[in-house]
C-alpha cells in the first residue's frame, strides 16, 4: 500500500508534541471516516431510491417513495407478461454479443497492423481516423440513414451492429495499438526467425499478452447497445425490434413518467447484470485503459 | 515495345487484360470481370453524379402526380457514388501496377503465379493493407461519407419550413448561410453564448471529476484507513450502472415537484427550482457530472497511486520533507504524467457531451434571446435542436463545421505531441 503524505507527521521524533499528535491523528481520522461515509451515502442513495421505487404499489413518479409502506413486485410481473421487455432484452443481447465480436475482431486486427507494421500512409491514416470521428454526428445520421435504405438494412439487427461496431474503430484502435505497442518486439522477431507468419504471430503472441485491452474492448462494446437509444431510434422501426435502452426511456419519458415504477424495475433489471460484470472485470478494465491511453 | 509495358497498356484498356497476357487467367479474369460490372453501372454513375450537380430538377406536384426528385437522397447518393468511383479507381491502378510488375518478374525468369499461390504472397506481403482494407471501408461509409454530407448540407438551403425534400427541391447556396451566421444578430449571438458555455462546461466538467477522483484515490490510499477495498467498490458504482439510467434518475430526482424538492417541502422549507433556474440548472448539471464521471477518474488514480513505490516516499522523508511537500513533489506529479492524455480525452468527451444535456436538462430553461437554444445548450445539443427538432439544417452543419475544426486541431495539436507520436521511429 502506498504510504499517504498527511499522515507522516507520527514519524516526527519530538517527545513533547507526541501527544497532541496522537489526538491530531485520531480527530483526522474520524474525519475522514465521516468524510468516507457521507459520499458513501451520496453515491448509494439516487440507487437506492431507484430501488424503494421499483417496489411501490403506484405507478407514477409523484406518489412514489423510497421506502413503501407496503413493497410489491408486481412491477417486476407486469414487466414479463404486459410489456414486450423479454423480447427487447433477447434483441439488446443478441446485438451486444455480436457487436462485441466483431468490434474485438475489427479493432484488434486494425491495431496490430499499425502497431507493427511500417507502410506508406500509416501516420496519416492513424490521424485522420482519429480527427475525422470527432466530427459532431447529427447530421450524419441522415446520411447513415440513406446508407442503410439503399443496403436493404434499416429496420434490422445487423444494420444496428455495423453501425456500431463501424464507429468505435477509431477510437479503440489507438487504444489498442497503445497497448499493443508496450508488447516488447523481441517477441515478434524470435516468433519470425523460427518461420511463423505475421498472423500466427497474432494469434500465438500479441493476443495472449493484451488480454488486458481485449477485455476492455469486449466489455464496452458489449454495455454499449445496452444504454444507447439514439441509433435504435433512427435504425429500428418496428415495435419487434427494438432494444432495452429504446423502451425504457420511452416508459421513463413519455406522458409525464407515469409509467415510472415500471421503468424503475426494468431499469434495475438491466443495471444489476452490467453492474456485476463490471464489477468483476474491474481490474482488466483499468489496467487495460491505463496502459492503452498513457502511450498514447 | 517491352514486355512489362505491353502489359500495363492491356490493363489499361481493359482490365484484366494485362493479366491474360501474363498468363495469369483466374486473377484477369476477377478484374475483367469487375470491369463489365463497372460498364453495366455506368448509366447508374452518372444518374447519381448528375444528381450530385443538380440537387434534382423535378418538383413534387401531387395533383399533377408527379413524383419529384428527392434533393437530399440525390446527394446523399451521388456522395455515395463518388465514394464508390474512388474505390475503383484504386481498385483499376491495382490492375495496372499489378499487371506490370507480374510483367517484369516474368521477363527476368520468374513464372505465372495460380490464383493460390496469389493469395498466399498477398497474405504475406501486404499483410497490413489485407487487414486494414474492411476497417478502412467501415470509416469511408460510415464516417466519411456521412463527413462530406454534412459538410455539404452547410452549402445548400435545406431548411424548414419551406425548403424539406420530398415535397420541395434543394439548391446550392455558395456560402450564403456561413455569411448569415455572422451578419444575422440573433444567430451571431447564439453561436457565441453557446460557444462560450460550451467551452466552460468543458472545463469545469472534466476538472472537477479529474480533481474530485484524485481526492478520492487519496483519501482511499491514506495509511490507516481500513476497508479500501470496501469504499472502493461502493463509489466505483456510478461508472458502472449504465449511463443513460443515471441520467434519467437524478433528471426526475430534480425536477420540481421530484423527490428533492418534496423533502424540502417536508422540512419546511421552500422549492427550489433546481432545473429551471439557469444558474442553478448549470450547477446540477456540473453536481451531477462529478457524480457520474468522478469514480472512472479515482478507479484509474488508485491504479498510479499503488504503483508508485514507497521507497520514494521514504527517500524523502529522510531528506526531512514534510506531507505536503510530499504530496505536490511525488504523487501529484507522478500522477499527472500517468493520466494527462485521459485529462484531454475527458475535455473533448465533455465539449460534445450529449447525452449529459439532453438527458438532464434537454438544454432548458428556455433563452429567448437565443434561436432555437437554451440557457445550458452547448454547441451539440444545440445542433441536435437544430436539426431533429427545428429542421435547420443548414445553419446545424455550418455550427457544425466551425465545431469540427476547432474541435479537430485542437485534439491534432495535443495528439501529435503525445509520446506514441514522438517516439514512433525509435523503435
Amino acid at each position: 500500500m502506498t504510504e499517504m503524505a498527511i499522515n507522516t507527521k507520527k514519524e516526527s521524533n519530538n517527545p513533547k508534541k507526541k501527544k497532541s499528535i496522537k489526538y491530531g491523528a485520531i480527530i483526522f481520522k474520524t474525519f475522514i471516516y465521516f468524510l468516507l461515509i457521507s459520499i458513501a451515502v451520496i453515491v448509494i442513495l439516487p440507487l437506492l431510491w431507484l430501488v424503494g421505487s421499483s417496489l411501490n404499489p403506484g405507478m407514477s413518479l409523484f406518489g412514489s417513495t423510497m421506502f413503501p409502506e407496503n413493497p410489491t413486485f408486481m412491477h417486476y410481473r407486469n414487466l414479463f407478461f404486459e410489456t414486450d421487455y423479454l423480447l427487447w432484452y433477447k434483441n439488446t443481447l443478441k446485438i451486444a454479443t455480436s457487436n462485441m465480436l466483431l468490434s474485438v475482431v475489427l479493432t484488434t486486427l486494425t491495431a496490430y497492423a499499425f502497431s507493427r507494421f511500417r507502410f506508406k500512409g500509416r501516420k496519416i491514416t492513424l490521424m485522420a481516423m482519429l480527427v475525422l470521428q470527432m466530427f459532431p454526428g447529427f447530421m450524419a445520421m441522415t446520411a447513415i440513414f440513406v446508407l442503410l435504405l439503399h443496403l436493404g438494412l434499416l429496420n434490422t439487427h445487423m444494420g444496428l451492429i455495423l453501425v456500431y461496431a463501424g464507429g468505435q474503430i477509431p477510437f479503440n484502435t489507438w487504444l489498442a495499438k497503445g497497448y499493443f505497442d508496450g508488447i516488447p518486439r523481441s517477441l515478434d522477431e524470435a516468433a519470425k526467425i523460427d518461420g511463423a507468419s505475421s498472423f500466427t504471430i497474432f494469434i500465438k503472441i500479441i493476443l495472449p499478452l493484451a488480454r488486458p485491452i481485449i477485455t476492455f474492448i469486449a466489455l464496452t462494446n458489449f454495455i454499449a447497445p445496452w444504454m444507447d437509444f439514439i441509433f435504435p431510434r433512427l435504425i429500428l422501426r418496428t415495435a419487434c425490434q427494438r432494444t432495452l435502452a429504446l423502451g425504457l426511456y420511452d416508459m421513463a419519458t413519455g406522458q409525464q413518467a407515469t409509467h415510472f415504477t415500471l421503468f424503475a424495475a426494468g431499469a434495475i433489471l438491466v443495471a444489476i447484470p452490467v453492474t456485476l460484470l463490471f464489477l468483476y472485470l474491474q481490474k482488466h478494465i483499468v489496467e487495460g485503459l491505463t496502459k492503452g491511453a498513457v502511450k498514447m | 515495345m517491352k514486355r512489362a509495358n505491353k502489359a500495363a497498356l492491356l490493363s489499361v484498356l481493359f482490365m484484366g487484360l494485362g493479366q491474360q497476357y501474363n498468363k495469369e487467367r483466374i486473377k484477369g479474369l476477377i478484374f475483367s470481370f469487375i470491369n463489365v460490372m463497372i460498364l453495366v453501372n455506368i448509366p447508374n454513375f452518372s444518374h447519381a453524379l448528375w444528381g450530385l450537380f443538380t440537387l434534382g430538377e423535378t418538383q413534387q406536384n401531387i395533383a399533377a402526380g408527379v413524383a419529384g426528385d428527392h434533393s437530399i437522397f440525390l446527394l446523399i447518393e451521388g456522395i455515395i457514388g463518388v465514394l464508390v468511383i474512388f474505390v475503383l479507381l484504386i481498385v483499376y491502378i491495382l490492375n495496372i501496377l499489378d499487371a506490370y510488375r507480374t510483367a517484369l518478374y516474368i521477363e527476368k525468369g520468374g513464372k505465372p503465379k495460380t490464383i493460390i499461390q496469389t493469395i498466399k504472397t498477398a497474405w504475406s506481403k501486404y499483410f497490413p493493407y489485407v487487414v486494414l482494407s474492411p476497417a478502412l471501408v467501415f470509416i469511408l461509409f460510415l464516417t466519411v461519407l456521412p463527413l462530406i454530407f454534412s459538410i455539404a448540407i452547410a452549402f445548400t438551403n435545406y431548411s424548414s419550413p419551406f425548403r424539406l425534400p420530398p415535397r420541395s427541391l434543394i439548391d446550392w447556396v455558395g456560402f450564403e448561410n456561413f455569411i448569415n451566421l455572422f451578419r444575422m444578430e440573433i444567430w451571431g449571438r447564439t453561436f457565441i453564448g453557446v460557444g462560450t458555455w460550451t467551452v466552460i462546461w468543458a472545463i469545469l466538467a472534466s476538472s472537477t471529476t479529474y480533481i474530485t477522483g484524485l481526492l478520492l484515490a487519496v483519501i482511499i490510499n491514506i495509511k490507516g484507513i481500513r476497508f479500501k477495498k470496501l469504499w472502493r467498490s461502493i463509489y466505483i458504482l456510478p461508472f458502472a450502472v449504465p449511463g443513460f439510467i443515471s441520467l434519467l434518475i437524478m433528471r426526475l430526482l430534480f425536477t420540481g415537484l421530484g423527490p428533492i424538492n418534496s423533502f424540502l417541502l417536508s422540512l419546511g422549507l421552500e422549492r427550489v427550482p433546481w432545473l429551471t433556474d439557469p444558474f442553478l440548472a448549470k450547477v446540477v448539471l456540473v453536481l451531477v457530472n462529478i457524480w457520474l464521471g468522478a469514480p472512472y477518474f479515482m478507479a484509474l488514480m488508485s491504479g498510479v497511486l499503488t504503483n508508485i513505490s514507497s521507497e520514494l516516499y521514504e527517500a524523502a522523508a529522510i531528506d526531512g520533507a514534510t506531507g505536503v511537500q510530499k504530496f505536490t513533489k511525488i504523487t501529484l506529479p507522478l500522477v499527472l504524467h500517468a493520466t494527462m492524455p485521459l485529462l484531454i480525452l475527458s475535455f473533448t468527451f465533455n465539449f460534445n457531451n450529449f447525452m449529459m444535456i439532453y438527458v438532464l436538462t434537454d438544454g432548458g430553461p428556455a433563452n429567448v434571446a437565443y434561436q432555437y437554444a437554451g440557457h445550458t445548450d452547448i454547441l451539440i445539443s444545440w445542433i441536435y435542436s437544430l436539426t431533429l427538432e427545428q429542421g435547420q439544417f443548414h445553419m446545424a452543419s455550418v455550427v457544425s463545421i466551425i465545431l469540427f475544426i476547432l474541435i479537430a486541431t485542437a485534439s491534432a495539436i495535443t495528439f501529435s505531441r503525445t509520446k506514441s507520436f514522438q517516439e514512433e521511429d525509435m523503435m
